[in-house]
């Protein structure tokens, strides 16, 4: 017996890629399911535990929501770079820069400014600008001088985690922090209006009113458009008389602005303050988001609630079975390969060969 | 020295939409040179991949020294004692050219003598006169080197028969001079060499026999001593012609291309384009000939803004920028490039899309950047499908599963049917097609050609400039040799001018 792979013939239906997504989130909960039992726990209990608060309870479910809001943000960062092919995995970095910046505005630039008015919209443009940045580089670098990406969105994102930390263990760490690496907590004015006690904030709606502009954008803009063209084709692109290597920076700095914004969220509307490590690697996570919703910004949505849920069951396995969270990342990881693996499944069509 | 080492008898093989190889015969003896010629597509690659079992052939039989043999595949034919260089290299760039020597044979084992290795490409470049330096990395080194390393490989493992596939498409003419002695020193060793190639001159010197193919079917098969260029021209183009196209007297208005002194870079860097200048006038068309590499790829994409260049081209009157697609789209410029899937048509996205790439830069359409409806442009893609009998099952499926016609089909009902170009930069429009589309293309060119559009035809094949073309200007290696009338009887000065024998006595 041989196994023959024979190109498909047509493009996959939207079954077909449904499928394989499932299929690969199976493929990962079974190999979850056999780590949980090398550490001695019943799998189904554990698989209990993971769902059962998130989407069972409503403060379960705010929790995911809360959850939930900076991976959208990260993966939507990430899947518009994803359209034109550019291969951004720096939403991490934009993140914390977009963190760092909103922080900066809060505590350092203009703390007292008292009109919640002026202040959010302040501090989410300098997330933003803070995050573009971090996007601009690597694009100019990608399109003027042919640095790969990939390296350069990767490499940045350690400068940005470490600056953070800098700043956090030593000239922001604050003033009634008890040695801990934090800053101070925002002003209030700073901070996004709570609906509840639970942690629901006006952060998550922007997320959510994000993925849809990104819709906007992708689907129904001359942007988006051109978007295609040069993704499926960049030298088609450049016959189209499309400017590619302004729009690989301009994608960039999109998709960057995006990501900063969610460090800002993040703070503003979760933390309240820079610590190190504030971020349990977001912008990894949304790269598989970005891909498990085939780069369709409202399957995104859906997707990174999905992780959310994920993420707040890691909690309560850890809390109530001893299981460590970070199995999650165990899962993730699982979860990109058996993705990535399903993508053949997509294109070509399986045989067992008799010889 | 009569003793026949490889022999194809009745060799038939199809692709889908064409008979690559239509009953071929071709022989190989001991120590001698046959040359393979005939124009692109004209089945030469095919026939030798054949030989060297990437293709599998549909009927047809082959013998290697008499024992007839079935040779599935490439590591079958090495061992049957035949080696074949392709036009891309198999080398791995990183690694040394004796790490590249020693990579699949058999006999190193699994720690690799290497030391050993060296020496014996040192000994094998004294022997044949190889100059190549066997610690250099093959990035560093020039692709005629690389060719001398791929040689070296097959003399490392005693390849008896070796085939070159247009070997001096890459070289220089001293590079050429130096393959030609190492020829010659394979073969006074009992090797034998098939040498692809459509260059004439290079045949004549080099081989002892000639076969010409021609539309998958061999022509003849001369002794080199007893032809010349021009019998050998009228083999490889034939006579016959393939249809009628009603082509009407040019009436020629003004001036829309004008193209001065233009100099151009290929992607290595070197001169493609060397002074060239020419011009078009509206509703003519102008044929350029020439045998492929000769600069014909930079030259169109030098005019249509995709490549920088020296020197001054002038649309209807206005001087474009170079490497400035923009302008020329302003300047209703359509482009048919050579490589249609490559740089023209995005094979991931829908034919409705790829009818309108060009939305937002044409100038003769006006979509809102900022709210668009993709959706929208199907109606008026089923109206440009129809005019073009683009056959497919709807608007919405991908390019890449249409055919090379329907391909082409699109490319042309986007860059004519859907704005009213002045120029059309058409490049070899015809590659691939089979008959009907063909003759759909020469009907839609012809058509804008009446309605007053300046085209500049750049092709191979010399009866598709004949069926077209109101003047022939010939192109070799990157200069406009000469100028002349498109019909069958300049076909003998047209094709010693794509030898590059320039045009003394005018027929």
């Amino acid at each position: 017996m041989k196994i023959h792979f024979e190109k498909r013939e047509k493009k996959p239906s939207t079954l077909l890629i449904f499928l394989a997504s499932l299929l690969s989130i199976l493929i990962a909960i079974v190999f979850l399911g056999f780590i949980i039992l090398s550490l001695g726990d019943n799998p189904l209990t554990a698989y209990w535990q993971l769902v059962s608060w998130g989407l069972g309870t409503v403060p379960g479910f705010i929790q995911s929501l809360v959850s939930m809001m900076p991976l959208l943000f990260t993966s939507l960062g990430v899947l518009i770079a994803f359209k034109m092919k550019l291969w951004n995995i720096g939403a991490e970095g934009q993140f914390q820069m977009g963190a760092f910046a909103a922080t900066w505005g809060a505590l350092y630039l203009f703390p007292h400014l008292g009109n919640p008015w002026l202040f959010i919209p302040l501090l989410m443009i300098l997330g933003m600008a803070a995050g573009a940045l971090w996007g601009f580089l690597p694009g100019v670098m990608r399109a003027y001088l042919g640095v790969n990406e990939i390296l350069s969105t990767l490499m940045l994102n350690y400068v940005a985690i470490y600056w953070v930390n800098y700043l956090t263990y030593g000239p922001w760490k604050g003033a009634h922090s008890y040695n801990f690496p934090v800053t101070a907590e925002f002003p209030s004015a700073a901070i996004f209006p709570q609906y509840g006690t639970g942690g629901l904030n006006l952060g998550i709606f922007i997320s959510i009113a994000v993925a849809f502009f990104v819709f906007y954008l992708v689907k129904y803009t001359k942007l988006g458009f051109n978007l295609g063209i040069a993704g499926d084709n960049l030298r088609v692109g450049e016959y189209a008389g499309i400017n590619v290597k302004r729009m690989i920076v301009l994608v960039m700095v999109i998709g960057g602005a995006i990501s900063g914004l969610g460090g800002m969220a993040e703070m503003s509307g979760v933390l309240f303050r820079l610590q190190p490590n504030f971020s349990p690697g977001y912008g990894y996570t949304a790269v598989i988001i970005a891909w498990l919703a085939r780069l369709d910004p409202i399957a995104t949505v859906i997707v990174s609630f999905f992780f959310g849920v994920l993420l707040v069951g890691s909690q309560q396995l850890q809390l109530f079975m001893q299981i460590p969270s970070s199995l999650v990342n165990a899962f993730n990881g699982i979860l990109l390969f058996s993705l990535l693996a399903s993508e053949i499944l997509l294109h070509y069509r399986v045989r067992w060969v008799r010889l | 020295m009569n003793e026949t080492v490889l022999e194809l008898t009745k060799i038939v093989k199809r692709f889908p939409g064409l008979t690559a190889n239509d009953n071929v015969d071709f022989d190989l003896k001991r120590g001698e040179v046959h040359a393979l010629l005939g124009e692109n597509g004209a089945g030469k690659s095919t026939l030798m991949n054949i030989a060297y079992g990437i293709y599998k052939a549909d009927s047809g039989d082959v013998k290697v020294n008499g024992q007839k043999v079935e040779i599935s595949s490439p590591r079958k034919a090495i061992e049957y004692g035949i080696g074949m260089i392709q036009q891309h290299f198999s080398l791995v760039p990183s690694f040394s050219v004796t790490q590249n020597v020693a990579l699949g044979l058999k006999e190193l084992g699994i720690v690799p003598n290497l030391p050993k290795v060296r020496n014996k490409i040192i000994e094998l470049s004294k022997k044949y006169k190889i100059s190549v330096d066997p610690d250099a990395k093959i990035w560093q080194i020039s692709a005629g080197e690389q060719q001398r390393v791929e040689i070296i490989k097959l003399l490392y493992v005693r390849s008896q028969i070796m085939i070159l596939d247009e070997p001096t498409a890459i070289l220089t003419p001293q590079e050429t001079e130096g393959l030609f002695e190492t020829i010659r020193e394979m073969t006074k060793n009992a090797a034998s060499v098939i040498f692809i190639s459509h260059k004439l001159k290079e045949v004549i010197e080099i081989s002892d026999r000639i076969t010409v193919l021609r539309h998958g079917k061999v022509v003849g098969s001369v002794k080199t001593s007893e032809t010349n260029e021009n019998e050998l021209a009228k083999m490889m183009v034939g006579r016959e012609v393939i249809m009628k196209i009603e082509k009407k007297p040019s009436k020629a208005s003004g001036e829309i291309l004008k193209v001065d002194n233009l100099h151009v870079m290929n992607d290595k860097g070197l001169k493609a384009i060397k002074g060239v200048s020419f011009d078009v006038k509206g509703g003519e068309v102008l044929g350029i000939a020439g045998v492929e590499g000769n600069g014909q790829r930079e030259l169109s994409e030098a005019l249509y803004g995709m490549r920088d260049y020296k020197g001054t081209v002038t649309v209807d009157g206005t001087k474009m920028k170079s490497g400035n697609v923009m302008d020329r789209i302003k300047h209703h410029v359509a482009y048919v490039p050579q490589d249609r899937k490559a740089d023209a048509l995005c094979g991931g996205l829908s034919i409705y899309q790829n009818l309108f790439i060009k939305a937002f830069s044409s100038p003769s359409m006006k979509f809102n950047p900022y709210f668009f409806v993709p959706e929208r442009l199907r109606v008026p893609s089923l109206r440009l499908m129809k005019d073009y009998s683009i056959s497919a099952s709807s608007v919405d499926l991908e390019v890449k599963f249409l055919s090379g016609g329907n391909m082409q089909k699109v490319v042309l009902a986007r860059e004519i049917g859907n704005s009213s170009p002045k120029l059309i930069i058409a490049v070899h429009p015809t590659r691939g097609l089979d008959v009907g589309a063909e003759e759909f293309v020469y009907n839609v060119l012809l058509e804008q050609k009446a309605k007053g559009a300046a085209i500049l035809l750049i092709a191979g094949d010399l009866f598709e400039i004949f069926n077209l073309s109101d003047r022939v200007a010939v192109l070799y290696e990157g200069q406009i040799i000469g100028y002349s009338q498109p019909d069958e009887s300049h076909l003998e000065e047209i094709g010693l001018m794509m030898a590059g024998v320039k045009n003394e006595n005018p027929l």
